[in-house]
């Protein structure tokens, strides 16, 4: 780790940006794609669903489009590129830089997210036309506190798929059980239903797991809905730290593992 | 068009893409898991909508299971034969090898339509088709053979009309050659179709009705199955069904004559 200056890195990051710049239009319909919420949003309101949980539209369509926000500035898809890389033999040449491979990937993630900026925006643009009620500004300290909680939520994803991406050097198609461990993100991260809402038999147990700090938790911080913020920064620093040394375990067994193209 | 050779041809493709398949296993049983688990987690975003209403747009939960039932089915049908192979169009057009299929005595449509299957899609059709027996029995459905004619009539309208969409957008590859990310957006807004359009407010449900007709493609088939839809509204399935198809037969047509091959 001692060979990792800053220069290195912020050279990845921008050699990494402006690849990312030459497929705006594919990120932008990466950013679209992402509208999933605002129509989750739609049946709740349009129902009075919101009742129940006792919050108010307002503060559930900010709920809404902070999730949207957190979901655009945490995806990650390491699992599949590093799957091409590693079934094509791509990883080799990586393996003999002095730098561990995920650097790349990482700053590739984001490059891709600060090229994903403009068009989140003009989503959120667009939504408060529609919503002008909704609009409210987060003061600084709730806006750091919410960004920072979305990079902790990008970083268990990220650790999470890179260990995915790791089974690589043993089976050949990984990116099968990400998909498989895609399914209770989607339901269980607050991507779909903020977790207040889910019944009791799910809330007594799901707050141990990782998933509502991926969308629910920053995304309450944001929007200014109720949240134990202490309590969830506390068990996104536990989950990478788990997280981490496991990673850091399968890459070494991997790479031992690992034999390139044609052997 | 010689029916007979185009049948034979399709056994061939199903065998071989079948045994191409059956060599990632363990592949095959993650993708059941994940199917399982997806219709679980549906079912459970359903509840909780239904946690303290008793319906949603004017449906009741054992109702809404039907829309779900048949979105699971036509879910499975896009990741056995529209996805595989749709997604295969903008490997052929960026690589240039579009030149070899369009080369080959047959039709360049059937051949990149139907070329590759993904069984692991089967399970989900299963599952679905098993979760809509178990909703006759709930909704106390009267099963007869003008009912099972009239179903399967509008399901394969839905298929027909799900599958103009894909290839329709895959269709767009040839002039902007990476639109793997539009089918993306498409399957977002298909994911609306999970739940009952009546439960969405007015100026979605004019925009799920005509520019992505959801409508068409889970509504009426649910509506049908629960014998509440009216003669015009399986009439107008019909009409818009065939008008997708011949459109995105058209426009592939049309596509064709844009076609450089790659390097040019």
């Amino acid at each position: 780790m001692s060979n990792i200056n800053s220069n290195k890195l912020t050279t990845l990051l921008k050699v990494q940006y402006s690849n990312m710049l030459e497929y705006r239009v594919e990120i932008a319909l990466w950013a679209i794609s992402g509208i999933i919420p605002f129509f989750m949003l739609n049946i709740w309101t349009n129902n009075n669903l919101n009742e129940s949980i006792n919050v108010s539209n307002i503060m559930l369509s900010r709920y809404f489009l902070s999730a949207f926000f957190v979901r655009q500035f945490s995806v990650v898809w390491v699992v599949f590129t590093f799957e091409e890389d590693a079934l094509l033999g791509k990883i080799s040449p990586y393996l003999i830089q002095p730098l561990n491979p995920f650097f790349r990937y990482f700053f590739q993630h984001i490059a891709e997210q600060i090229t994903r900026f403009p068009f989140a925006i003009i989503i959120a643009l667009i939504f408060f036309l529609f919503n002008p009620e909704s609009i409210w500004i987060p003061t600084l300290y709730v806006f750091f506190l919410g960004c920072l909680s979305t990079f902790f939520s990008f970083i268990i994803q990220f650790l999470i798929q890179s260990i995915i991406a790791c089974l690589c050097f043993w089976t050949e198609k990984a990116s099968a059980i990400e998909r498989l461990l895609f399914i209770p993100t989607l339901f269980l991260s607050g991507l779909l239903a903020p977790v207040i809402s889910f019944p009791e038999y799910v809330k007594s147990w799901i707050y141990i797991t990782p998933f509502p700090y991926l969308i629910d938790f920053p995304a309450n911080i944001l929007s200014g809905n109720k949240t134990n913020i202490i309590y969830g920064f506390v068990m996104q620093i536990f989950w990478i730290s788990v997280l981490f040394p496991i990673f850091k375990r399968i890459w070494s067994l991997g790479t031992k593992k690992y034999t390139a193209m044609g052997s | 068009m010689n029916i007979k050779k185009y049948i034979k041809i399709y056994s061939l493709f199903l065998f071989t893409s079948v045994a191409s398949e059956l060599e990632y296993k363990s592949n095959i049983i993650i993708d059941f898991i994940t199917a399982i688990l997806s219709l679980i987690g549906s079912i459970f975003l359903l509840s909780i909508f239904f946690q303290s209403t008793d319906n949603i747009g004017g449906w009741k939960f054992e109702q809404a299971l039907i829309i779900q039932g048949i979105y699971t089915i036509l879910n499975g049908i896009t990741n056995t034969w529209f996805n595989p192979n749709l997604t295969e169009i903008v490997k052929h057009i960026r690589e240039g090898t579009l030149d070899f299929v369009l080369l080959k005595p047959i039709d360049s449509q059937f051949f990149i339509s139907l070329k590759k299957i993904a069984p692991s899609g089967f399970l989900e059709i299963i599952l679905g088709l098993a979760l809509l027996i178990f909703c006759i029995g709930i909704n106390q459905i009267n099963v007869n053979l003008g009912f099972l004619i009239l179903c399967l009539t509008t399901l394969f309208c839905s298929i027909v009309i799900l599958y103009s969409l894909w290839f329709l957008i895959s269709t767009t590859t040839i002039w902007f050659v990476k639109t793997w990310n539009a089918t993306e957006v498409l399957r977002s807004f298909l994911y609306v179709g999970r739940f009952p359009l009546n439960s969405f407010s007015l100026s979605l449900r004019i925009f799920f009705s005509i520019f992505v007709p959801i409508a068409f493609i889970t509504t009426i088939p649910s509506e049908v199955f629960l014998g509440l839809a009216q003669q015009w509204k399986i009439l107008l399935e019909l009409i818009v069904s065939g008008i997708f198809f011949l459109v995105s037969r058209r426009f592939w047509l049309f596509a064709l004559k844009f076609y450089t091959s790659a390097s040019s």
